[in-house]
């Protein structure tokens, strides 16, 4: 009885050992290409920023960190809070906001649509929806302007027909990067919607309205709630990388408007202040694990509500 | 581009290890769109020397990686600004050009520049300005002053485009309001935020542009550089290159020698090279700027020779200045300005 015991016990701790063993490359792999380079930036952030870009390596200071937050006013000196990074990170998080809310909004009817189409013609509209993902990011954001600046097919389509005479400025505006931004994420939100609503039962919705639902209020009180993993899924994959965008507000914004990304690269370049950079960086990522954790908890919540 | 250019890279090296297909490699390190494959093929034939050329897009950019290490990059092109940086740092290598055979092309009036004086570790790739791009149909008044950026005339309010050059925006500013380069006067610089926060509503965007985005009317005025406007006008005649009577920047980019270089032979041969007149030329027929090197002039096109682009009206001549590198306080008090402009 007690040898069989230890013998079960004995396989019991040689599969732990060799499930280690197994998932080790794994580790070493999120290890060296994750946690690794992160030290290197949090190390970063604390060092004391060079003459010209750079770190002076092992003289630690507080400057980076003290400059994320407060600034000392370059003509009075007094210490104020960093007014200029306040508002760019908020800039940031309203368009990641925004973008999320209006990629929600096209996505959900497009992921219902595909899901009750019958099966075999599912894998057509799915398709169709990962064309976009066959082109370099660049190159779409390129092809945008080419739609919307001041000769671009939509103005000129719109003064061919008389609507305008004049074009209108749609490129370099923030209406320009919520487009493109949209518009490159948009999968993003339809995809995991998609896998939840094929997952639903559409007989429950069926069910609902035989009760006297109306149709708003199946929605409301039947789909959305059984989908909500495939919501809060697509709004982490759109919120998350809008939030450090760089490309897209570059190209369309016309650079005016500083986003949390492109404020981070000043000062790897042309400020040549690393440690600050470094330290936004961390702040970057501390907002989205944030965020992160505040959407999993709510989606728990509901999870644990509607069980 | 990348992949081609390592396995271009890997041929290389396995042609250099076998029987001598090519005498060696040379890897230059150059900004982007900016080296005239011609120039290459010629090097590549009379020295039986392999090439290949990576891209940067910004001084510190080329900074950091030359820094890091790690890489085989024999020849980098800094600019005049960042020059005394890329010395002081102990970066490059003292190959002196003085004593090269075709130094005595070089024109003296590049030979004794703040940024390497004598010429001990490089040799002009390029030089130019920093002035007005602008379109005479939608503006027909004078294209010479900086106004046009800091207190733009109605006609190109919304149409004017600001390269998102740190120093360039800011020393123009300065001397706008009648400073000097980097200069600390707080009262100074008070104005200069003030003005340029006032400024930006009215431009369109901050970026670095293409020749395309002028010919298609999303810009009528432009920051922008001499040897770029010259490309320009050249596909859109209505185009016209002004030089800001406040103040202008002249700059020039440097071919220089790495410190780390593997092929230092042959990056001397290569500096040798480009001071060669007809060289020379070819480098200024692609990008479109002058090139410090006398008797090119004989090897260009015709509309180079007398582009206003090029050639510095006399009446301008004395308003641009060769700019430095500001010290490190005072490009932190610039970089708090500019925050504050692109908040």
């Amino acid at each position: 009885m007690t040898q069989a015991q230890d013998i079960i016990r004995a396989a019991a701790r040689r599969d732990i050992r060799n499930r280690w063993w197994l998932s080790a490359p794994a580790l070493v792999i999120i290890f060296l290409a994750a946690i690794g380079p992160l030290f290197v930036v949090v190390l970063y952030s604390v060092m004391v920023k060079g003459d010209y870009g750079d770190v002076k390596y092992w003289q630690f200071s507080g400057q980076g960190w003290f400059e994320v937050l407060f600034e000392r006013d370059m003509f009075d000196n007094t210490v104020s809070f960093a007014d200029a990074h306040l508002s760019i990170l908020w800039r940031s998080v309203k368009l990641a906001a925004i973008t999320t809310i209006v990629t929600l909004i096209l996505g959900f009817p497009t992921a219902y649509f595909i899901a009750t189409r019958p099966r075999h013609r599912r894998d057509l509209w799915l398709f169709l929806i990962t064309i976009p993902f066959w082109t370099n990011l660049l190159i779409r954001t390129f092809a945008i302007q080419e739609v919307f600046r001041n000769e671009g097919l939509l103005n000129v389509a719109l003064m061919r027909t008389g609507l305008i005479d004049q074009p209108i400025q749609i490129m370099f505006t923030d209406f320009a990067i919520l487009l493109g931004m949209g518009y490159v994420y948009l999968p993003l939100m339809v995809l995991p919607l998609y896998a939840s609503l094929e997952k639903f039962d559409f007989r429950l919705a069926e069910a609902a309205a035989d009760l006297y639902a109306n149709s708003s209020r199946v929605l409301r009180r039947i789909i959305v709630p059984m989908v909500m993993p495939g919501i809060v899924a697509g709004s982490i994959l759109v919120f998350v990388p809008s939030l450090g965008a760089y490309v897209t507000p570059r190209l369309l914004g016309g650079g005016k408007n500083l986003m949390l990304g492109n404020l981070i690269e000043l000062q790897f370049g042309q400020g040549r202040n690393w440690p600050l950079g470094s330290a936004l960086s961390i702040s970057l990522t501390a907002i989205v694990m944030l965020s992160l954790l505040v959407y999993v908890r709510a989606a728990s919540k509901t999870e644990a509500r509607h069980g | 581009m990348r992949p081609y250019l390592t396995a271009a890279s890997g041929l290389a090296l396995i042609a250099s290890i076998g029987p001598a297909q090519a005498e060696g490699v040379l890897n230059i390190f150059n900004w982007g769109d900016y080296t005239n494959p011609d120039l290459i093929t010629k090097f590549e034939e009379t020295y039986d020397i392999k090439v290949t050329i990576t891209d940067f897009d910004s001084n510190d950019t080329a900074l950091a990686k030359a820094r890091q290490g790690g890489n085989d990059f024999d020849i980098v092109v800094p600019t005049s600004t960042s020059m005394p940086i890329w010395i002081a740092e102990g970066l490059l290598l003292e190959t002196r050009p003085d004593q090269m055979e075709n130094f005595r092309n070089m024109d003296p009036r590049w030979v004794d520049v703040p940024f390497d004086p004598g010429r001990h570790y490089s040799v002009p790739w390029q030089w130019g300005t920093t002035g007005v791009t602008v379109n005479t149909e939608v503006y027909a008044g004078d294209p010479n002053t900086s106004a046009i950026f800091f207190d733009p005339p109605e006609e190109l309010v919304g149409k004017i485009n600001i390269v998102p050059e740190m120093n360039d925006v800011l020393y123009m500013a300065i001397r706008y309001l009648g400073g000097e380069a980097c200069t600390t006067d707080m009262e100074l610089l008070r104005k200069v935020r003030d003005k340029l926060v006032e400024a930006r509503p009215k431009w369109v965007s901050m970026d670095y542009t293409n020749i395309d985005r002028f010919t298609a009317d999303d810009y009528a005025a432009a920051m922008n550089w001499s040897g770029g406007s010259l490309r320009i006008r050249l596909v859109d005649p209505r185009f016209v290159y002004g030089y800001p009577k406040e103040g202008y920047p002249i700059w020039m980019d440097n071919v220089a020698v790495l410190k780390s270089a593997p092929n230092v032979e042959n990056a001397r041969l290569f500096q040798n090279f480009i001071m060669d007149p007809e060289n020379a030329a070819l480098i200024s027929a692609y990008a479109r700027y002058a090139n410090g090197i006398m008797g090119s002039e004989a090897f260009m096109a015709d509309d180079m020779k007398t582009a206003p682009e090029i050639v510095i009206p006399a009446e301008f001549a004395d308003k641009g200045e060769f700019t430095e590198a500001c010290a490190p306080e005072v490009t932190a008090l610039y970089t708090k300005i500019w925050t504050d402009l692109l908040k």
